[in-house]
C-alpha cells in the first residue's frame, strides 16, 4: 500500500528482505505462537484522505458548543483566558514539540533552558524555593504533594479541606487508597476550611493538611490561621494555588506554605475539554531531593559554557526503580512551554494587571447580581468566582441560557448536595461589561 | 557568561517593555484595598520578565534551534516510538470545538467530544481485543498505575487481600516496579534467560498465592517476542493472578497479535508513541487502559457510554476506583491519536507494524558486523546491540552516543535495559526511509573504525553541539534549579 506517512517503496522492501535473507516480511513474525496471530486486518473504519477526514471532524466538532462562539461564565478548576496568540506560534515550533524528553543535554539545551525559566517562574509566584519541570495536571499534583508529605513525615493521614476542587479530592483520595493513606475531610464554614473543625482533627498523626486558595468557592482561606494550627502540629502545609490569582495575592510562600501545587492551565492553555493541562509542584528546600518528576539544574560543559541538564535523577523511577515514591515519568513539557511563554508575555505587570481585572470583573458580576436580588452565597473576598444562589436546578438554567449562547456557571448540587440550586460562576478578564449585563439580565427571576 | 552563552529570558528583562494585550477596562473599578484585605495583597511583584513580543519570538526562536526534534533529524531512540508527528493531528487538535470546549459543560453542548471518545474506545477495543477502555489516564506510567489499581479492586472483591506481590521481569521499564509500589504492591522480579525471555522456571518458583500480577511488556524491552506467553499466561491465571500488558512496544505487533488474545487482563497504551500524539519534549502523553470483562466494574469513574443514542458520561459506578485524573484524560492528544487512526486505517496500521519490523530487522543485520549482536533472531521494531566490542578499545557506550550527535543524530537509548552489557537500543519506525537508515548505518560503521582507529574523537565527542558534554555531578551536588539575579 502506498501512504504519506510510510516512505518505503517496493524495491527497498525488496533489498531489506534480501539482506535479513527471507522472502517475505512475515517471516518477521513466525515467533508469534500461531493461535495468538492476528489474522486480516482490524475491523475498524477505513482510512479517509487529508481533505475528507478534515471536513469530517470539523463537523464533529462543531456538534460542540465553543467558547470561541458562546459566552461562558463557567470555571471550577477550568478557566477561559486571555491567551497572547504568540503561544501557539511557539508550540508550533516542531523543534520543540516532536522531541523527546531530553536525555540527551547537547541537542535538548532549548527545551531544558525553557524548563529551566518555567521553574523560575513557578517559584517566583508561588514564593516557593524550588519547583519541578511539570505534572500531569492540578489534581494530580495535589495528589503527589499528599503522597510526598506522608512519605516524608512518616505519618498514614492526610486532612483534606471540603474547599478544594471536588475532582481532585476525588484523585487525592484514589491515589491515597493506592499507598494505604488515610484521607479525612474538613467542613466547610462560611465557604472555608471550619478551623475548629480542623482544630479538632488535628494531632501528631497528621501529615498533611490540605487547602486550596482561592478555594474552590472562589474565596480567599484564612491562610496565616491555618499555617499555625497545621505547623504546631509538625504536619505540611499544602495549598493548591491557581497560579495566576498569585499576581495579585500573597503567595502561599510567604505564608509557610511546605507544598504549593496546582494548575497553570490559566497561563496560555486552552480548555481542551479538561486536558491536557499542565500541573506544576513547587516545594521549600529541604524537600528538594523528595520531589516528584524530572528537574532541571544549571551547570557548565568544560570550556565553562552555560548548559542545564535533568538532575537529582537519583529521585525518579528509572533509577530507583521499586524504591520510587513517584512513578511519574512522562510530564506536561509542552504545556509548561506555553504556560512560559504566557507568563513571559504577560510578565511582572501583566500578570497583575490581568490577576486585579479577574478580581474587579467578579465584584462588578457579584454587585450587578446582589442588585437584582439575588443571593451570594459565602459572601466575601474572592478571585473570580462566587456562588450564586437560584430558585431552579442549575442543570434547567443553563439548558436555558444555551439557547442565548450562554455557558452558565457550575453546579455546585453535583458534590455538595446541602448547596442545591447554588451556580458558581467565574468571571475572567475576557468577559466585557456588556457581556456580564446580559448574563445578570437572563438569569431574570430565576433569584431564590 | 561567556559569550557563547544562550540569555535566559529573564536577563533580556528591561523595566518599561511590555509583552501583552489585556482587554480594555470597561468596568467601573473599585479600590482593590476595598475588595482584598491588605494582608492577602501581594506586597512584591514577581520577577517575571519585561521584554516586547519581537524580543518574545527571537529567544524562543533560539531556544528551539538549539534542540532536536523528529522534524530535525532521524531520532532512533529505543523503546520511545519516536516516529513522524502527523501535522493534520494539530490542526484537527486546534480545532475550536475541540480545543476551545470546558469539562463541565452540559453534557448535550459536547457530543461531538464526547463521540469522539466513545469512537475511539471502541477503535482501541478492537485494536488491543478487549472488553472496554477508558480513556482517563494522563501518561504511560499513569495507565500502569490506573491498571494496577484496577487488579487490587478486583482481589480485593473477591476476598483476595493477600495477593499482595507483583512480578516484573529484569528487563522491565523502570515506571513498571514504580507504578507496582506506589498502587501499594511488592515488586518481585523475575529474570530473564540466556535468550533475552522471562525465565519460565524463574516465573514458576516466584508466582504463589500472593501473586497480584504479572507486568509483561510484549514484545519485551529487548525488542524480542515473548514467544512463551501462552504459558506464562497459564503459570499466573492458575495462581489466581492477572496479566498486565505494558503497551509502549504496541508499534511492533499492531494487526499481527492483540494483547487481549495472548491472555493479557489489563493494557495500558502509550497514545504519544504508538499512535502519534507528539512527545512535547517530556508530555503532554496519554495513557489509556483497556481491560477484560471481570474488571470493567472498577474502570475510573466517568466511563464514556452510549445510551439512547446520546452519548454520555456514566457516574454510576459503584465498583469504581475512582478518579485518577480530573476531568476525562488528555483530551487533546485523544484527538491526535483518533486523527491517527483515522489516517491509516486497518491496512494503514497492519503496514506500520510491517516496515517499522522490517526497518529494525534490516538495520540490525548491517550492523551485526561491527557491534556485537546479544541476541540472534529476528527482532520486532527494536533491537538492541551491545558495546562490549568497543569497551574493550576504551570507547563507551556513552561515548558512541555522544559522537551520533556530530553526525546529526539524536542516539538510540543506551545502558536499557540493564540485562545488557554496555546496551544500545535501537528503533528505527516506519515513517524513516532507506536513505535515512542507510546514512544512519554507515555513521556507527564509521564510530565502530574511529573506536579503533581513533578512539579519542569518539571518547571526546561532540564536537559540533552548542554545549559540550556538561558536568552533571556538580548540577547534582550543588543544584541550581533557578535564575536568581
Amino acid at each position: 500500500m502506498k501512504h504519506r506517512y510510510l516512505p518505503m517503496t517496493e524495491t527497498d522492501k525488496k533489498a531489506m528482505l534480501e539482506e535479513i535473507g527471507i522472502s517475505d516480511v512475515q517471516e518477521l513474525f513466525n515467533d508469534i505462537p500461531e493461535s495468538v496471530q492476528f489474522k486480516g486486518e482490524y475491523n475498524i473504519k477505513k482510512a479517509k484522505s487529508e481533505t475528507a477526514l478534515l471536513k469530517e471532524l470539523t463537523l464533529l466538532a462543531s456538534k460542540n458548543a465553543d467558547l470561541r462562539s458562546h459566552t461562558s461564565f463557567l470555571g471550577a478548576g477550568v478557566y477561559d483566558h486571555y491567551m497572547p496568540v504568540i503561544v501557539d506560534h511557539v508550540l508550533s515550533r516542531s523543534e520543540f514539540y516532536t522531541a523527546y524528553t531530553p536525555y540527551q543535554p547537547e541537542i535538548s539545551q532549548g527545551e531544558l533552558q525553557a524548563i529551566f525559566e518555567f521553574q523560575t517562574m513557578i517559584c517566583e509566584l508561588t514564593g516557593m524555593d524550588v519547583a519541578n519541570s511539570s505534572m500531569y495536571d492540578g489534581g494530580t499534583a495535589l495528589a503527589e504533594a499528599a503522597m510526598l508529605s506522608s512519605g516524608h513525615t512518616k505519618r498514614k493521614k492526610v486532612l483534606l479541606s471540603s474547599t478544594v476542587h471536588p475532582e481532585t479530592k476525588d484523585v487525592v483520595k484514589t491515589y491515597a487508597k493506592g499507598q494505604y493513606v488515610e484521607v479525612v475531610e474538613i467542613p466547610y464554614q462560611d465557604g472555608v476550611t471550619d478551623l475548629e473543625a480542623l482544630k479538632s482533627e488535628m494531632g501528631d498523626d497528621i501529615a498533611a493538611v490540605i487547602v486550596q486558595y482561592p478555594n474552590f468557592f472562589g474565596r480567599i482561606e484564612p491562610m496565616k490561621e491555618l499555617e499555625e494550627i497545621i505547623h504546631a502540629n509538625k504536619a505540611m502545609f499544602v495549598v493548591s494555588s491557581n497560579p495566576l490569582s498569585l499576581g495579585a495575592l500573597t503567595p502561599p510562600g510567604a505564608f509557610g506554605a511546605d507544598i504549593v501545587a496546582g494548575d497553570a492551565q490559566p497561563f496560555g492553555i486552552p480548555t481542551s475539554f479538561g486536558g491536557p493541562h499542565c500541573g506544576y509542584f513547587a516545594v521549600t528546600n529541604k524537600l528538594v531531593r523528595k520531589i516528584p518528576g524530572r528537574l532541571v539544574g544549571q551547570t557548565k560543559d568544560d570550556q565553562g559554557r552555560r548548559g542545564f541538564v535533568l538532575t537529582l535523577q537519583a529521585r525518579e523511577q528509572h533509577i530507583r526503580r521499586d524504591k520510587a515514591t513517584s512513578n511519574i515519568c512522562s510530564n506536561q513539557a509542552l504545556n509548561a512551554l506555553a504556560a512560559s511563554v504566557a507568563m513571559t508575555a504577560l510578565g511582572k505587570k501583566g500578570v497583575k494587571e490581568m490577576a486585579v481585572s479577574n478580581i474587579q470583573r467578579a465584584h462588578y458580576a457579584k454587585k450587578a447580581f446582589e442588585n437584582k436580588g439575588f443571593t451570594i452565597a459565602f459572601n466575601g473576598p474572592c478571585f473570580n468566582e462566587f456562588v450564586v444562589v437560584l430558585n431552579k436546578p442549575v442543570k434547567e438554567v443553563n439548558q436555558q441560557l444555551l439557547q442565548e449562547g450562554i455557558i452558565g456557571g457550575y453546579d455546585l448540587g453535583r458534590d455538595y448536595p446541602e448547596l442545591k440550586n447554588h451556580m458558581l460562576v467565574a468571571v475572567t478578564e475576557l468577559r466585557t461589561k456588556e457581556e456580564i449585563d446580559l448574563f445578570v439580565d437572563r438569569m431574570g427571576d430565576y433569584h431564590a | 557568561m561567556h559569550k557563547e552563552d544562550q540569555a535566559l529570558i529573564f536577563e533580556l528583562s528591561t523595566s518599561g517593555r511590555v509583552g501583552y494585550s489585556l482587554p480594555e477596562m470597561d468596568i467601573p473599578e473599585v479600590n482593590l484595598d476595598d475588595l482584598i484585605p491588605a494582608e492577602y495583597l501581594r506586597a512584591e511583584e514577581p520577577n517575571l520578565p519585561e521584554v516586547s513580543e519581537l524580543d518574545i519570538m527571537r529567544h524562543y526562536t533560539a531556544l528551539s534551534k538549539r534542540n532536536h526534534g523528529v522534524d530535525s533529524g532521524f531520532y532512533p531512540l529505543g523503546s520511545c516510538t519516536m516516529k513522524y508527528n502527523p501535522k493534520i493531528n494539530e490542526n484537527v487538535a486546534r480545532i475550536a470545538g475541540f480545543a476551545h470546549i470546558h469539562p463541565l459543560q452540559d453534557e448535550s453542548s459536547v457530543q461531538g467530544a464526547l463521540e469522539l471518545m466513545y469512537d475511539l474506545q471502541e477503535h482501541l477495543i478492537e485494536i488491543t481485543g478487549m472488553d472496554e477502555v477508558t480513556l482517563q489516564p494522563a501518561a504511560g506510567a499513569h495507565g500502569e498505575w490506573t491498571g494496577l489499581m484496577l487488579i487490587r479492586a478486583f482481589h480485593e472483591a473477591n476476598g483476595d487481600a493477600k495477593r499482595t506481590k507483583v512480578i516484573v521481569p529484569d528487563s522491565a521499564h523502570g515506571t513498571n516496579p514504580a507504578s507496582a509500589t506506589v498502587a501499594g504492591f511488592e515488586t518481585i522480579t523475575v529474570k530473564s534467560d540466556e535468550n533475552g525471555l522471562v525465565d519460565l522456571n524463574d516465573l514458576r518458583s516466584v508466582v504463589g498465592e500472593d501473586t497480584a500480577a504479572l507486568m509483561l511488556t510484549n514484545p519485551n524491552t529487548l525488542g524480542l517476542f515473548e514467544e512463551n506467553i501462552l504459558e506464562m499466561a497459564q503459570i499466573v491465571h492458575e495462581a489466581g493472578g492477572k496479566l498486565y500488558y505494558d503497551g509502549a512496544n504496541l508499534n511492533a505487533v499492531l494487526s499481527k497479535a492483540r494483547p487481549g488474545d495472548m491472555g493479557f487482563d489489563v493494557v495500558h497504551l502509550n497514545l504519544h508513541k504508538t499512535f502519534t500524539g507528539p512527545h512535547g519534549g517530556g508530555g503532554p502523553g496519554s495513557g489509556p487502559v483497556g481491560v477484560k470483562k471481570d474488571l470493567i466494574a472498577y474502570l475510573p469513574k466517568p466511563v464514556v457510554t452510549k445510551k439512547d443514542g446520546e452519548f454520555v458520561l456514566d457516574y454510576d459506578r459503584p465498583q469504581s476506583i475512582g478518579r485518577v485524573k480530573p476531568y476525562y484524560g488528555n483530551f487533546g492528544i485523544n484527538v491526535r491519536a483518533y486523527t491517527y487512526i483515522r489516517t491509516m486505517g486497518p491496512d494503514g496500521l497492519k503496514a506500520v507494524t510491517e516496515y517499522a519490523v522490517l526497518n529494525a530487522n534490516y538495520m540490525m543485520r548491517r550492523l551485526e558486523p561491527y557491534f556485537d549482536l546479544p541476541f540472534d533472531r529476528h527482532c520486532k521494531h527494536e533491537f538492541v546491540l551491545s558495546g562490549r566490542r568497543q569497551k574493550k578499545l576504551g570507547v563507551r557506550t556513552l561515548d558512541i552516543a555522544k559522537r551520533l550527535l556530530d553526525f546529526g543524530y539524536h542516539p538510540p537509548t543506551i545502558y536499557f535495559p540493564l540485562n545488557v552489557e554496555e546496551c544500545i537500543m535501537i528503533e528505527p519506525t516506519e515513517t524513516e526511509s532507506k536513505e535515512t537508515l542507510d546514512a544512519f548505518i554507515e555513521a556507527m560503521i564509521q564510530i565502530a573504525k574511529e573506536a579503533e582507529e581513533n578512539p579519542e574523537i569518539v571518547q571526546e565527542a561532540p564536537h559540533t553541539t552548542v554545549v559540550g558534554r556538561l558536568d552533571e555531578t556538580t548540577a547534582a551536588r550543588k543544584p541550581i534549579l533557578r535564575y536568581q539575579a
